[in-house]
């Protein structure tokens, strides 16, 4: 009987990695996307800045802008999406088993999810890291000044860990205040249980946002963990990860060389050969992926260039208000560098 | 006889034994520990209520369209008023909205006649609400027939999936449950052995790990390219296990039936089929009422787990809404807001289910 099962468990693992490998079989996504006449993206169930439906019933957000580019650069039409909502749990099944064709749910690029889950990272959208957030009553200006500080957490969290870890390199010590939900965690923080509160960057933002003061707390230039967040696709289809991948560099590289949704068409006459390759006035670079010509200039036109994104959904000119800080092009100080379209 | 000559001293009035002052004396002041109970509720009552409806009505801001337009410290139902479209609808293109509209009149309409004592046709009604309706329920809202645009299942949301999740269980489960119910009091060994097997199983397991099995684990088994809505798995995860409880619910009312009703029929020479929906299960389902209704208020509720599954319903469309980045921090309102709605049909259900057993109760 005992080999028999065993016989059994084998044979259901079995027949469960080739129905597995058959979901993850080798497909044109960019054929069938064609065909379908929409471009399936998996975004998050409501993050503030980076997906969330609006007033109107639209997606709006960062994540939500790399599915409209990859719309604009495969059928010239940004609004050729179809959004599935999906939780953190479900999120790399759906793309697995081809429910969505890209994932942009503010997903953090790691080594087992870029290699044991038969996925791609094509980029990065937002480099997000592990902040501080402090009242400006207790005149810290730096994460470096923390040390014998009640710090309010979120349990069950890596934000926990790195903490954690944070402090015990710095040789301080702290006294952690832990919370089930966000929302009890800016309670604690508010009702000053503790002198600070800890989460990534992009949530402190917007935890600040729903104290009844925000002015009386600001968010320390330290970033202690990196947490960069990036569409991803599936293994196995490089047609379609370039895509994916090109189209967050032609947002990048359209900030870089000063090309907007504004002044995209002025562009077209640019004597800059940068410029040119772009907006596929010099080259067809579009047709070595499968795209028309004007792949990027549909991208720049309708969704604009990432500076346009990052302030329209997370930046100064969003309720926000992140500082663009490491998010600033590689000419800025910042680490966001595409390469050249040649 | 001895005759009293003196007149028996006058006495004060006897309490009022009526009105709102006597109930006052014979309910809430019988006693000193009845008087201080009650006190101390007053106190309490005035201590939580005060400042809701402070918040709630007197403070609350109820004009306007932005998050701007709420200035004053109490709640801002402008957030409910600019999301009350979605909080129905979801995301469904707001150009088709009409056609939800026609299926909710449609089906209030049906709902109606057959709630409604005393109009003529039921049986027709019944059977075009069972068996046509859905049909039609169906091309209306996801279209693609008949020149309507297609609207995916991925922008459905709000009250109307709520709604559909709730209907749909309750109506698929109730027939499956009673076929279940049967088959478990059934003398056929592999009959009943299955029914059991299926009842135990489903009963066993929670309703999130049945979504979470149907929204994660489903889709990686299936071969590439045959992809099973959302919406439908979860729908049949949720009849699956509803109809498991529903069938132990049948089966209660089933059991409380004399065993002679089916004994006398069966001497009448009825088959196993006449036997049970002539003589035994028009009974036993008018006393299952308050469980059924039970089962189905506890369902309309249970729908909110879909939201595990990234399907918006009321509660999961409040919640995105709530990360509208514009709207942040009007947490408290958008869940008093869902929590009413939520008690508003529970409670109807409920009112509803009681007047039934008043008007079906014929006695034994």
């Amino acid at each position: 009987m005992r080999y028999n099962k065993n016989a059994l468990v084998l044979m259901t693992s079995a027949a469960a990695l080739t129905l597995g490998s058959v979901g993850l079989a080798q497909a044109d996504t960019l054929e069938d996307t064609l065909d379908r006449g929409e471009v399936r993206c998996g975004v998050s169930d409501g993050l503030p800045g980076f997906s969330a439906p609006d007033d109107d019933g639209n997606w709006q957000g960062i994540d939500v802008d790399v599915c409209r580019a990859v719309a604009a650069a495969v059928f010239g039409d940004s609004e050729a999406v179809t959004y599935t909502s999906l939780t953190a749990q479900e999120r790399f099944t759906a793309l697995q088993s081809g429910e969505v064709d890209v994932l942009s749910r503010n997903t953090t690029w790691t080594t087992t999810r870029d290699t044991t889950l038969g996925l791609n990272f094509t980029g990065v959208t937002f480099y997000d890291g592990q902040g501080f957030l402090v009242s400006k009553d207790i005149g810290i200006s730096s994460a470096e000044e923390l040390d014998g500080a009640s710090v309010c957490v979120q349990s069950g969290t890596t934000t926990e860990l790195n903490l954690a870890d944070y402090f015990d390199a710095n040789d301080m010590e702290f006294d952690p205040i832990v919370f089930d939900t966000s929302e009890q965690t800016v309670g604690g923080f508010e009702a000053g249980r503790c002198d600070v509160l800890t989460s990534d960057t992009s949530q402190l933002a917007a935890l600040r946002i729903q104290l009844d003061d925000p002015d009386s707390a600001e968010v320390l230039p330290e970033v202690i963990s990196k947490e960069p967040l990036g569409p991803v696709v599936r293994q196995g289809d490089d047609k379609w990860f370039n895509i994916v991948k090109w189209s967050l560099f032609a947002m990048l590289n359209a900030e870089e060389y000063g090309v907007d949704s504004e002044n995209v068409d002025d562009m077209l006459d640019s004597e800059n050969p940068s410029i040119a390759r772009l907006l596929g006035e010099d080259g067809n670079y579009g047709e070595e992926m499968g795209l028309e010509a004007d792949w990027a200039y549909n991208i720049i036109a309708q969704v604009g260039n990432y500076a346009e994104s990052y302030d329209r959904n997370v930046g100064m000119d969003s309720p926000l208000e992140i500082e663009r800080g490491v998010n600033r092009l590689w000419t800025d100080g910042g680490i966001h560098y595409a390469p050249p379209i040649r | 006889m001895t005759h009293y000559k003196e007149m028996i001293p006058e006495r004060p009035a006897p309490h009022r034994s009526i009105g709102p002052l006597a109930w006052l004396r014979t309910n809430l002041f019988s006693g000193p520990v009845n008087t201080l109970v009650t006190l101390a509720g007053i106190v309490l009552l005035y201590w939580l209520l005060v400042p809701t409806i402070q918040w709630a009505v007197i403070d609350a801001n109820w004009l306007g369209s932005n998050p701007e337009d709420c200035t004053s410290a109490g709640a801002c139902w402008v957030f409910i008023h600019a999301r009350i479209g979605q909080f129905i609808y979801g995301l469904y293109p707001s150009e088709e909205i009409w056609r939800i509209n026609i299926v909710f009149i449609l089906f209030t309409g049906f709902i109606t006649w057959l709630g409604v004592p005393g109009l003529p046709y039921k049986r027709g009604v019944a059977i075009v609400t069972l068996l046509v309706f859905p049909i039609i329920a169906y091309l209306l809202l996801h279209g693609g027939y008949f020149g309507l645009p297609r609207v995916s299942t991925h922008r459905w949301g709000g009250l109307t999936l709520t709604l559909i999740l709730a209907v749909v269980g309750m109506v698929a489960a109730l027939p499956i449950g009673i076929i279940l119910a049967l088959g478990r009091r059934s003398s056929m060994p592999i009959v009943r052995s299955v029914c059991v097997i299926f009842i135990e199983f489903w009963r066993g397991a929670p309703l999130i790990t049945i979504l979470f099995m149907a929204s994660v684990m489903l889709p990686l088994f299936l071969p590439a390219g045959v992809g099973i809505d959302r919406l439908i798995r979860a729908l049949v995860g949720i009849t699956l296990f509803q109809s498991a409880y529903m069938a132990e619910v049948v089966r209660g009312g089933l059991q409380a039936i004399p065993q002679g009703q089916e004994e006398a029929a069966a001497a009448l020479g009825m088959s196993y089929w006449k036997r049970m929906g002539l003589i035994v299960l028009p009974q036993a389902l008018k006393m299952m009422i308050p469980g059924i209704v039970n089962t189905f208020i506890s369902l309309f509720k249970d729908t909110t787990l879909v939201m595990i599954i990234g399907l918006f319903d009321l509660l999961g469309i409040v919640q995105a809404a709530l990360s509208d980045s514009r709207w942040l921090g009007f947490d408290v309102e958008g869940y008093v807001f869902a929590a009413f709605v939520f008690w508003v049909f529970c409670f109807s259900m409920s009112r509803y289910s009681q007047y039934l057993e008043r008007r079906l109760h014929t006695g034994h």
